[in-house]
């Protein structure tokens, strides 16, 4: 049996990382939580913009600092909210219908995203998807640090990750497809037998046509 | 004595200049080689919208379309895609001008809900500017894209099974048109293998449907694709369409053209190279220097940006075996060279159009189709040439795909190709799996790509000539490894091309032929 591996971000949906933590920020206990989080943030803004450009890991561990301090039972409690609020209405319109099609066509279907593992249990919940590979807080004494637990999922480590998932439930690469929009996502891409380029950036655009890669629009043009 | 289209050279005639992709290239060809013309084109109707109404008033073996409509029922109509006709024709497309009077017909007779769908099959989605083109700019304002869009043969929800024929053949249709009240088929018969059931029963269908048909065993039994008598394809599809019109309300409106392919300044590029006048034989000249000195994109735009002024010749409405029939006639009337004898050599230039490559590049695959499949299958009676004997084309073959229109294609001929070029083995071991791809599908779906099982159907409308000809020769490709793909020997020129034909020819002293198209032709082949 064959595994599809999607990324999600400008993938699957047309937010990112930073939307669904804006919505942790801002809904918490009290407003002045809300403001003083929000500050904080902001003040990062400019490293985390930098840390973008160069690695996309510590972008991600700059951002999920943001979490610091919720409790383990108010992450999940807005999990559901943040889901139905910020990332279900922003799914590409055939986001489901192609991962439908890859189940019925008898595929493991695996969500293999920076984004918490938390939201991306209720989106593959949603999409009807088998698998998820995600990021994980570190929590101590049911409250997060702030920090994320190793492996990060960004980057190279995704392509690593999609190996031993395949490894572990006996599919062969060579017959597994990997979807993706980001040129940072090439990793990934490069280690399954049909690699396809989703709603691509430049850089993979350019590349998917230099080795004939599928690019795909999740949206009639 | 022969036809004056077939003509024999001798020893003061002029070099042939035929097609080599979007290049015109100068061929010697030894004399006794006979050269079949084209027909010069039809005369055009002289008011197409008078022609149109007096079709739709006046059907065959049915009542006239007014007749068939009453106030709030649900019509569909289903029109050609753009594959149709070589290259698009002139503004306004005749499809355009049947569309006009047909809506003023539904809207003087209170019937509102209206869908248009684009026959598209598996090829690949119009775009909004090709659809425009086809119905013109009014009714693209009016009903695009809410109620006229493309035919989607992957929607889950789009299609529904109507039965199944007597010889297992599934039919599955787009479900609006099936529960339409009444389906309009509008039409534009270029070739005598369009037109007739297979305009709803291939052009509404989806893959479930098209592997009755489109596989290799069928295509091995048709001799050729261009006479319906003696087609497997086309008597499984009119089995098809038989069970369709049963089970739906069709009013059938087909329209032919004729061959006027190249407007005025080209127009010479139909003649006789010995009969050219001064002027006519410098723009031919000019003509392939200057080609032979562009870019590849600019010779691409020179030959598909300019639309063709086809004329229109005939529009037929009614039932669809009735109507067909006298398409039919048309079309041989325009097309059909009467040939006696067939050849032990066919040489042909193959051209930079098809119709899988609009607005796009003749890749290798196409080039295929082109030379054992459509040049190859122009003839009734007999095949051109004889069996085992050897066809010379001339291409350059380039390694070069549209990364969108064609992005199964690559993988085809660049992953399986290398595997086999056995047309069964293809079909049972590759095809179901390839034509499944999600990622495929998705860009068939969402895109502009054709289905990932089209690239296979391609090979398989190259089998009958594959079955009969005993070699393909390439002269001019631009490198080995695509036509060693493809399954083809290559020369360096025409002249060794010959040379080595000669050697495996059925006769002792062999008989040499050149079809001589663009504009279309084909062959009435007694013995």
């Amino acid at each position: 049996m064959a595994a599809s591996y999607f990324d999600v971000d400008g993938t699957l949906v047309r937010t990112n990382l930073i939307h669904p933590t804006l919505y942790y920020i801002l809904n918490q206990q009290t407003p002045v939580q809300s403001f003083g989080k929000l500050f904080r943030a902001a003040l990062k803004a400019p490293q985390m913009a930098l840390a973008e450009l160069h690695d996309r890991r510590l972008f991600n561990e700059m951002l999920f600092s943001s979490y610091e301090g919720m409790s383990r039972d108010r992450l999940q409690l807005l999990a559901e909210d943040a889901f139905d609020a910020v990332i279900k209405p922003s799914l590409y319109p055939e986001a489901r219908s192609l991962v439908q099609r890859c189940r019925d066509e008898g595929q493991d279907v695996v969500i293999v995203s920076g984004a918490l593992d938390f939201l991306m249990k209720h989106l593959a919940e949603y999409l009807g998807a088998t698998g998820v590979i995600a990021n994980r807080l570190e929590i101590k004494d049911n409250y997060a640090t702030g920090r994320l637990l190793r492996p990060v999922v960004a980057g190279p480590e995704k392509a690593k990750l999609i190996r031993e998932h395949a490894r572990a439930h006996g599919h062969d690469l060579d017959h597994c497809f990997a979807y993706s929009d980001s040129y940072s996502d090439v990793p990934m891409l490069s280690v399954v037998g049909h690699p396809a380029a989703v709603n691509p950036d430049g850089k993979l655009a350019r590349l998917a046509n230099a080795y004939g890669w599928p690019i795909l629009t999740l949206e009639r043009s | 004595m022969s036809h004056p289209l077939v003509v024999t050279l001798d020893r003061r005639s002029a070099p042939r200049t035929i097609f080599a992709g979007d290049r015109l290239v100068e061929v010697d060809m030894p004399a006794g080689t006979r050269v079949i013309y084209p027909r010069p084109p039809l005369e055009a109707l002289k008011d197409v919208d008078a022609a149109i109404r007096y079709a739709i008033n006046h059907p065959y073996n049915s009542d006239p379309l007014h007749a068939k409509l009453r106030p709030g029922m649900k019509v569909v109509i289903a029109i050609d895609d753009i594959s149709l006709p070589l290259p698009p024709m002139r503004r306004p497309d005749v499809r355009e001008r049947v569309l006009t009077i047909v809506l003023e017909l539904l809207r003087d007779h209170g019937v509102d809900d209206v869908t248009m769908i684009i026959a598209t099959s598996v090829h690949r989605r119009m775009t909004s500017d090709e659809i425009r083109w086809i119905v013109g700019d009014k009714i693209h304002a009016a009903y695009y894209p809410d109620r006229l869009y493309n035919h989607d043969a992957e929607d889950p929800k789009g299609m529904k099974e109507i039965g199944t024929t007597d010889h297992g053949e599934i039919v599955e249709l787009n479900k609006k048109a099936v529960e339409s009240d009444l389906l309009i088929y509008v039409n534009l018969n270029l070739v005598p293998m369009d037109g007739g059931h297979k305009s709803v029963s291939v052009g509404l269908c989806g893959y479930k449907s098209l592997r009755s048909h489109h596989n290799p065993q069928t295509m091995r039994n048709c001799h050729s694709y261009m006479d319906p008598k003696t087609s497997a394809l086309a008597t499984s599809v009119e089995r098809m369409g038989k069970l369709t019109n049963k089970a739906l309300n069709v009013f059938t409106i087909e329209t032919t053209v004729n061959n006027r392919m190249f407007d005025k300044p080209l127009e010479f590029l139909h003649k006789n190279e010995d009969d050219l006048s001064n002027a006519e034989k410098s723009a031919l000249k000019a003509l392939t220097f200057t080609l032979s000195k562009l870019p590849q994109s600019a010779r691409q735009a020179i030959f598909q940006k300019v639309p063709s002024p086809y004329g229109v010749t005939g529009v037929f409405a009614g039932e669809t075996e009735a109507v067909h029939e006298h398409t039919l006639k048309r079309c041989y009337e325009q097309y059909a060279v009467p040939v006696k004898g067939q050849c032990d050599v066919l040489v042909t230039g193959i051209p930079y159009i098809s119709p899988y490559n609009v607005n796009s590049f003749l890749n290798p695959l196409l080039v295929q189709v082109m030379a054992q499949g459509y040049l190859f299958n122009l003839y009734r009676g007999a095949p051109l040439v004889k069996k085992g004997g050897t066809m010379i084309i001339t291409h350059p073959c380039t390694d070069q795909f549209d990364k969108e229109h064609h992005a199964p294609y690559i993988e085809f001929v660049h992953n399986l190709l290398p595997e086999t070029r056995d047309a069964m083995e293809l079909h049972k071991r590759y095809e179901h799996k390839f034509a499944s791809n999600p990622a495929l599908i998705q860009m068939f779906r969402t895109g502009h790509a054709y289905h990932p099982a089209h690239p296979f159907f391609m090979w398989y409308w190259g089998e009958a000539g594959r079955q009969h000809l005993g070699r393909v020769i390439v002269v001019g490709a631009d490198n080995e490894y695509i036509p060693k793909l493809l399954g083809y020997e290559t020369a360096r020129t025409m002249t060794d091309a010959l040379e080595m034909a000669k050697d495996t020819a059925p006769s002792r002293s062999p008989d040499i032929t050149m079809l001589h198209c663009p504009p279309i032709l084909m062959a009435d082949v007694t013995a």
